[in-house]
């Protein structure tokens, strides 16, 4: 078993690398292993696709490893190999993205990644901080997880989904924000498990035994 | 809801963590590693490490200390002190930071802030700003640990850092810095008014109800102390439970 975690130049992967490790180490789930190879890719078990920053300049960077978009395509499509998502590598997963300009996603799960814009004029943009989670859906990989556990989020964009089946998991911030995301094989969360102590722990362990 | 965060702030100076009072005077308090444990056991919200003496000679000691950090604790860390270009931000960013933050750097030239806010995104960068009371509803930027005037209004450089693409600012009074007399409440308002961006309220924490009024009266999003919880004065539960029974909403772990 192979978990791959995908390494465009988007932030930090030291942490996230770190806590998949630990969570394979103590589950037994085989490697976990940072890389921008789309051949590695396309050997993958599982897949985790993070990222920080802007939107169109992290499809760019993704663009910019050649063959790197299709391998991942191709493994979560056609191989259904479980997917993870986290933060702008969860948007990527939409339609579309309206930040600064329109750019294209993976399109797997419909919807658009637009910009927070809060009920109440007082809240601060970015989202930054801890958030509790409300569970709209249960998955397999929210085991252990309950409807008022925390997660750290830092965004100032979100999803807003076409169809609420995909929706498992909302956040309170002036509105609903869409905080965990998933169909089929795929999932995706805004915040970062890797820095969400326990919860995210859990999440990231229940995602490495994933048989969906 | 979004809780308010408590920041637990190490100084870090050649590999251990100091506290200098009103920036001198510092008193060694530890090992870094093994205090950020301990926060992110005692249910610390993030994590804050400032380089203090950040020479050049020390950078690889701050770099290491960062990536053994980042490999055992699981929650946020921003870490600053004499982050000049955006290359020393994705330097700290590879070790495992998740903020960085700029303070002299973005004074001399605020381009540096867009540069790397449009490299790495508003929500990594922090600009931390150090602010002296020059007349009353009047504050001014200070640099090199507050030994430096400016001249420049810490209001208005708030609102040019936060045009430029900060996604965070990381207040501090140098009025109050280790003076334990509480958070200087105009200015820390002024900045939390001024800009969209979150404010990190630091400088003077001395009781848990200074740690209020910074949220209350000051508007801050999140609360940054160190002296108070590294000599043990209170835990960051204490903190939590009294700001919460003054009504702010708090991560209870």
């Amino acid at each position: 078993m192979t978990t791959v975690l995908v390494d465009y130049d988007s932030g930090n992967l030291h942490s996230a690398e770190k806590a998949f490790q630990r969570m394979a180490a103590q589950s037994d789930a085989g490697k976990v292993i940072v890389t921008s190879d789309p051949d590695v890719v396309a050997r993958a078990d599982r897949i985790v696709l993070p990222g920080d920053g802007a939107f169109p300049a992290c499809k760019k960077q993704l663009a910019d490893y050649t063959g790197l978009f299709e391998a991942i395509e191709d493994a979560t499509r056609n191989r259904a190999v479980p997917f993870l998502g986290i933060c702008v590598g969860m948007q990527m997963m939409a339609s579309v993205s309206r930040e600064y300009e329109n750019t294209d996603g993976f399109g797997w799960v419909g919807g658009e990644v637009v910009k927070i814009e809060p009920s109440d004029p007082a809240l601060k943009v970015p989202h930054m901080g801890w958030n509790d989670l409300v569970i709209d859906h249960p998955h397999p990989v929210l085991n252990g997880i309950n409807t008022g556990d925390h997660a750290y989020f830092v965004h100032s964009y979100h999803m807003r989904l076409t169809d609420p089946a995909h929706l498992l998991a909302h956040c309170d911030y002036g509105g609903d924000i869409t905080a965990i995301i998933g169909r089929d094989n795929m999932i995706g969360t805004q915040f970062h498990p890797e820095k969400s102590q326990s919860a995210g722990l859990r999440l990231i362990s229940n995602f490495l035994g994933w048989r969906p | 809801m979004l809780k308010t965060r408590i920041i637990p702030c190490l100084d870090v100076a050649e590999g251990r963590v100091v506290k200098g009072v009103n920036f001198v005077d510092l008193i060694d308090a530890g090992d870094p590693v093994e205090s950020a444990r301990a926060y992110d056991a005692a249910g610390a919200d993030e994590l804050c490490f400032l380089d203090i003496m950040a020479t050049e000679e020390n950078r690889g000691t701050m770099f290491d200390l960062v990536t053994r950090t980042a490999e055992q604790c699981f929650m946020p860390l921003t870490i600053g002190g004499g982050v000049r270009t955006s290359d020393d931000v994705r330097a700290l960013l590879l070790a495992g930071a998740d903020k960085v933050s700029f303070n002299s750097a973005a004074v001399a030239n605020p381009d540096v802030v867009a540069h790397a806010a449009n490299r790495f995104g508003s929500q990594c960068i922090v600009v931390a700003i150090d602010a002296k009371t020059v007349s009353p509803g009047k504050w001014e930027i200070f640099t090199h640990g507050g030994r430096r005037a400016t001249g420049i209004d810490a209001v208005e450089f708030a609102r040019t850092v936060v045009a430029k693409g900060a996604g965070e600012i990381l207040l501090t009074s140098m009025d109050r810095d280790g003076t334990r007399a509480g958070f200087n409440i105009p200015l820390t308002r002024a900045i939390s008014d001024a800009v969209s961006v979150p404010v990190i309220a630091s400088g003077g924490v001395g009781t848990l109800d200074h740690l209020v009024e910074g949220v209350t009266q000051g508007h801050a999003s999140a609360v940054l102390a160190a002296s108070i919880f590294h000599f043990g004065d209170f835990t960051i539960r204490e903190a939590k439970d009294h700001m919460a029974a003054a009504g702010i909403p708090m991560r209870m772990t």
